[in-house]
């Protein structure tokens, strides 16, 4: 019954050549293809909005931005949850990422509607704008997830609480957004009919590229900062072992 | 009642257990040895179920109700009187006959006296084998010792050594500790961990 | 029910707990009325009703957070949570029975909040108490979920305020409608939402916050 000295311990924790359906480069290539076709288009393609002008055009990449994010967040929340109901072992490592990459475009939303707020109405921040503020809620959110997480040693414990905490964040999302419909007590126009009557044509597919653009943009990365964090795990795990 | 097989345990990077087989039947009694930093209170903290293993297989036939843990922290609560403590764990571990069981430990492990007094004010021994109480009280098939004589005073070390002895063969026991010659007499098994 | 014994049995240990030590309740009610005092001073004379509910809010809440990062402080000294995970119940009873404590503290220290209030401000309407009796459930649920969280890591009580402010503020946004608003209805059935949607998901996850 006693403890073999074993070496030849070169099992991974964490699936490091997972085998993902897209190759990155072609990701790479795509999201690079996208961008630059959102951004001909929201520049010299779609059509001067009769009231807003030139700061409309910031929204096509302020929504997008803002879906992704979302859809990040989401990610995270799933991934969160395949960790405490399957034990996934990379599920907390990519939920990691994805919260993180949800970050970082959320910073993205907060900047862009910042900037079109100054442009339409001259003020740097506007209560009055629902996403704007979900998003300095949601911000302040995952902030605290990052605190959380450097908090931790790492380990199972920490893996549960992000998976819990990323959780919390998904339900937090549309209560944030009903709490603060709430308090403006009135209904916001949504974002379609801000365009007017008639959204189609070049509009319409404007906004459909950005946004396509954006979440290739997003997985993307979310690719690289995932392959990367999993390789420096690997690393570890083999320096261990030969020590 | 335990049977492990190629266990390990890490902590994000620092890989505390590796490799460790087990096999401990029912009446069984285990010692485990070691260094410190070998992993004994790793490896009793995934049997008693505290912690999940890394890796490996790990099968124990007993659930939450039928284990007594004792750890390096006794788990009581140091506001609170040894009655309450062990009423608090009796309810929570629905032991029949509670008061009568506490306060039949509490005599036989000489903290009758003391029952009305609140931990904060016990010797390290004491406080110890008030541990013991709580780890006994609901009578379990599987007992997890971490170096339970290591707080323990003269008198307490033979008053354990008087319970262990009652135990062996009725119940099943995984022991860890620095003096393995006192519970000599009593092992079926040894594990020595290699830190 | 067992489930409602053990819950019963681990919120009779955390009001001895607090009886014994009285330190949080009386701190609660101290740091409640001094709060009043400063808002007193830190805004011009006489402020409007919708202002003075603000403040009713902000105080209620961080008086809440005082009492909360007391809440798991007996656990988690000496590991005694060890004690209570290993024990056959359910570990959601655990989060239950601290969150009936912590909001016993918490209703003891608005029943005396809330007439100072009256007093020093504005009269509080019966719509306050009920927003009151609803955002303390949410309160105390989220609230004690996120400070078992918060005193397991290294920061403890810098982490708890982070971790709880951003759940809250849909609390506040439901509580300062269910005071100021002449229809109170959508704002009180809000808060209700919230404490059901967010109980249900602490009540199902706090088993992976204790144990691994």
């Amino acid at each position: 019954m006693t403890d073999p000295g074993g070496d030849g311990d070169l099992r991974q924790s964490v699936p490091v050549g997972r085998s993902h359906r897209i190759p990155l480069p072609s990701l790479a290539a795509a999201a690079l293809v996208l961008v630059t076709t959102a951004l001909a288009l929201v520049f010299f393609v779609a059509p001067n909005d009769a009231d807003q002008g030139f700061s409309q055009r910031i929204f096509y990449f302020h929504v997008s931005i803002a879906m992704t994010a979302y859809a990040c967040f989401v990610a995270g929340a799933w991934q969160g949850f395949k960790h405490l109901t399957r034990r996934d072992p990379g599920a907390d490592l990519a939920g990691y990422v994805a919260v993180h990459q949800g970050l970082i475009f959320g910073s993205g939303v907060l900047l862009t509607g910042s900037i079109w707020a100054k442009i339409s109405w001259g003020h740097w921040w506007l209560w009055s704008e629902d996403q704007l503020v979900l998003f300095l809620v949601l911000f302040l959110f995952y902030c605290a997830y990052f605190m959380l997480r450097y908090s931790l040693e790492p380990g199972p414990q920490r893996e549960n609480m992000s998976a819990v905490y990323s959780l919390f964040g998904v339900v937090l999302i549309p209560v944030s957004f009903l709490a603060i419909r709430l308090a403006k007590g009135l209904i916001h126009p949504v974002v379609f009919t801000r365009h007017g009557p008639s959204f189609g044509g070049w509009i319409l597919v404007t906004y459909c590229v950005s946004q396509a653009a954006m979440l290739v943009l997003a997985y993307t990365l979310y690719r690289v900062e995932l392959a990367g964090k999993r390789l420096d795990v690997r690393l570890r795990e083999l320096k261990e072992v030969l020590v | 009642m335990i049977r492990a097989q190629g266990l390990g345990k890490r902590f994000g990077e620092k890989r505390v257990l590796r490799g460790v087989d087990l096999e401990l039947p029912r009446g069984g009694f285990v010692v485990v040895t070691g260094p410190n930093g070998s992993g004994k209170t790793t490896l009793l903290r995934i049997c008693a179920g505290l912690a999940l293993p890394s890796e490996g297989e790990l099968a124990v036939a007993a659930g939450r109700a039928d284990i007594g843990y004792l750890g390096h922290e006794p788990l009581v609560y140091r506001e609170l009187t040894a009655l309450e403590n062990l009423d608090l764990y009796g309810r929570l571990y629905r032991v029949s006959e509670r008061r009568e069981r506490i306060g039949m430990l509490l005599e036989r492990l000489g903290l009758w006296e003391v029952r009305h007094d609140r931990v904060a004010s016990y010797s390290r021994g004491m406080t110890q084998r008030l541990a013991l109480c709580r780890v006994l009280l609901h009578d379990p098939a599987l007992l997890v010792l971490d170096e339970p004589y290591t707080a323990l005073d003269a008198a307490g070390a033979e008053l354990l050594d008087l319970e262990l002895a009652e135990l062996r063969g009725e119940r099943t026991c995984l022991l860890s500790t620095h003096d393995p010659a006192r519970v000599a007499p009593l092992q079926s098994g040894r594990l020595e961990l290699s830190a | 029910m067992t489930y409602a014994r053990d819950v019963a049995a681990l919120a009779r240990k955390d009001l001895l707990l607090e009886l014994r030590a009285r330190d949080t309740l009386p701190a609660m009610l101290l740091f409640v009325v001094a709060t009043f005092v400063v808002f007193h001073f830190a805004l011009p004379a006489s402020p409007s009703r919708l202002a003075a509910s603000g403040l009713l809010w902000v105080a209620i809440l961080f008086t809440a957070l005082l009492g909360l990062g007391r809440a798991f402080v007996p656990e988690r000294e000496q590991r005694v949570l060890d004690g209570l995970v290993l024990a056959p119940c359910d570990r959601s009873a655990i989060w239950v029975a601290k969150s009936l404590a912590t909001l016993a503290f918490l209703a003891a220290a608005e029943v005396v909040a809330l007439p100072v209030y009256a007093l020093f401000f504005h009269p509080v309407s019966g719509s306050t108490v009920l927003g009151v009796a609803l955002a303390d459930l949410g309160i105390c649920t989220v609230g004690t979920f996120v400070g078992a969280m918060a005193v397991a890591t290294r920061a403890r009580d810098l982490l708890l305020p982070l971790l709880f402010l951003p759940l809250a503020i849909p609390i506040v946004v439901g509580g300062v409608g269910a005071s100021v608003v002449g229809a109170p209805g959508r704002y009180l059935g809000f808060l209700a939402l919230y404490d059901l949607l967010f109980a249900l998901v602490c009540w199902a996850s706090f088993e992976y916050v204790v144990a691994e």
